[in-house]
């Protein structure tokens, strides 16, 4: 079943075309990453799901519904963050569940009210006004917020911005248990593109508001194919003489150096080819992680 | 709809900016009380001085009742600007901080939230004007006691007994009201087209101040709108101490001279309030939420 659908979605302000026929669908129980650089149309996507933007063009469906005629009723089975944790100063975490549960329509309960501050970690600064509040527990608060009356569909955009190490393992941990203990759908936009990697079943990626990539994880991630990073002392001598090999197809010159897209089984052949070759090698480096991929197909674009 | 109208004015009674206009109307009000306490025969004497040879005017002239009246004349001019404070704040303070994005997520349609977010708003403009009420009349009528009530006004007196006093004053501030639930409208919908909290105020204040010029101003150019200006209409409580009077100049018990003014005023108010906030509602259901 399809949680979310969305088809040929637009929005424009202005000139500016911040999504462009945007098409893709969310199963339930699954979590989602939602990938793209730094205004790459991510943030519109997730507004406009939530209802805080129109579409110029294009439709969204919700638990099969479409939004704009069922919005009220869509939005007591979605819980988000946007961006940041925008929260009030002046309550404390508890009063902010007691008033985002009271939002919710649904009879939530005290002890559900302190499980969600336990889940997120904050049980102990329950009675303190967010103003004493850190980024990280403020970010934790937005979860708790987002979880509390215990929604279908979890909407996390940038959930780890601000958080410590220990805070991103735990989010991770999280977004994984409730997906597969709870059967949560969770949608997660990140730019830490490692932690998408690690949670995420499914994977969009969007370049400039267009659709570029789309699949399982596992299948963007094929351990068949790698990415060769390498770095030497002359690259326009290693571009001239890889560039009339053939690996001439798989080139791609960037800032920090060359990348290579070969299959895995080229690799020793590739180091062989390059050492015979002479070319001054300073770094060779295997990169196979969704980072280098999302960097490449967006640089690409 | 209740849940948020209860969770707006939670709000509303949860930030220390709330309490600056409780503090500040409190602290002008027993500030001018201690004064007249203390001074008020020779106040009282120079208001008379002019009409002592004309007049014997028996019992207490400076009577609760009229300190309350003198009140009201200095404070309600500056109430809207406290008011605004808040009103003004109400969409744009929660666009600037980023919770409104919150808000309009949760299941209540955005016109539910303008609406609820008007009323709670309404609600501690009621709140004030019942604080106000209870300090500039009930604290006065118990630190100055009750008699008639004299009145001066530009080339006449008014002499309203005791006992046909009080419901005026219940009167007033229920026209007050009205005034101040304009002064909210107004400031709600400079808030429906601002992400932040300064600019609605300041423009808020500005238009009150510009409205109340031309309401003011004797310029015949200005004549044709000024019935229309809610700043012409907003200090007709007084005249719910205007009296009926009898051929022979007796004040007529239980009387207002004007009543169809006071009517005509309340429309007008009225009419304001609703364009105001119905265009609030109609910016806010229009308009993407970006901050």
């Amino acid at each position: 079943m399809s949680v979310i659908k969305v088809h040929e979605l637009s929005k424009n302000f202005g000139s500016l075309h911040a999504v462009n026929a945007l098409s893709f669908e969310v199963q339930a129980g699954e979590v989602f990453g939602f990938l793209g650089q730094n205004g790459s149309g991510k943030s519109t996507t997730i507004r406009m799901l939530l209802s805080l933007i129109y579409p110029s063009s294009g439709s969204i469906e919700l638990f099969d519904l479409p939004l704009q005629a069922n919005r009220n009723q869509i939005a007591e089975r979605v819980g988000a963050i946007i961006e940041r944790p925008d929260l009030y100063p002046y309550l404390t975490a508890k009063e902010h569940l007691q008033l985002f549960a009271k939002l919710s329509k649904q009879k939530i309960s005290k002890e559900q009210i302190a499980r969600t501050l336990e889940q997120v970690g904050l049980s102990l600064r329950s009675a303190d006004k967010v103003n004493t509040f850190s980024l990280g527990m403020k970010q934790r608060l937005g979860i708790a917020i987002a979880l509390v009356h215990n929604p279908d569909l979890i909407i996390l955009d940038e959930p780890t911005n601000g958080l410590d190490p220990q805070g991103i393992a735990d989010i991770r941990h999280l977004i994984q248990d409730l997906a597969k203990q709870d059967g949560k759908t969770v949608l997660v936009s990140s730019h830490l593109l490692s932690e998408i990697e690690q949670v995420a079943s499914q994977i969009l990626i969007i370049h400039q508001g267009k659709k570029v990539a789309m699949g399982p994880t596992q299948t963007l991630l094929d351990p068949n194919k790698a990415i060769i990073h390498i770095v030497t002392q002359h690259d326009e001598q290693a571009l001239s003489i890889l560039g009339i090999s053939k690996y001439a197809q798989n080139i791609m010159q960037r800032k920090d150096g060359i990348y290579l897209s070969i299959a895995t089984n080229e690799i020793p052949a590739l180091h062989q080819f390059i050492v015979a070759a002479n070319i001054p090698l300073m770094s060779f480096e295997l990169k196979r992680s969704l980072e280098d991929y999302f960097l490449q197909i967006t640089s690409m674009q | 709809m209740w849940p948020i109208i209860q969770i707006e004015t939670f709000k509303i009674f949860k930030r220390p900016r709330t309490y600056i206009a409780f503090g500040a109307i409190a602290a002008l009000i027993l500030v001018i009380q201690m004064g007249l306490k203390i001074d008020g025969e020779s106040y009282a004497a120079f208001l008379m001085k002019d009409i002592n040879n004309t007049l014997i005017v028996d019992g207490k002239v400076l009577n609760g009742y009229l300190i309350c009246y003198i009140l009201l004349q200095l404070l309600l001019v500056h109430v809207p600007l406290l008011v605004a404070l808040i009103a003004a704040d109400m969409i744009s303070g929660e666009a600037n901080l980023g919770t409104l994005r919150l808000l309009l997520t949760t299941p209540y349609s955005r016109t539910q939230w303008v609406l609820a977010k008007f009323i709670a708003a309404s609600i501690y403009t009621i709140l004030l004007l019942i604080w106000l009420a209870f300090l500039a009349l009930f604290l006065s009528m118990w630190i100055f006691g009750t008699d008639d009530l004299f009145l001066m006004k530009s080339n006449y007196v008014v002499l309203i007994e005791g006992q046909d006093v009080f419901w005026r004053y219940v009167g007033a501030f229920v026209f007050a009201s009205f005034s101040l639930l304009t002064v909210t409208a107004l400031g709600f919908l400079m808030s429906s087209l601002a992400n932040n909290s300064i600019g609605p105020i300041v423009a808020t204040i500005s238009a009150i101040v510009f409205f109340t010029i031309l309401s003011t101003l004797n310029i015949p150019l200005f004549s044709a709108i000024k019935p229309y200006l809610f700043t012409t209409h907003m200090n007709n409580w007084k005249e719910f101490f205007d009296i009926k009077v009898t051929d022979t100049n007796e004040a007529i018990t239980g009387s207002i001279l004007n009543v169809a003014k006071i009517k005509n005023s309340i429309i007008v108010l009225v009419v304001h309030i609703v364009l105001f906030v119905s265009a609030s509602v109609w910016i806010v259901r229009k308009k993407d939420i970006l901050s």
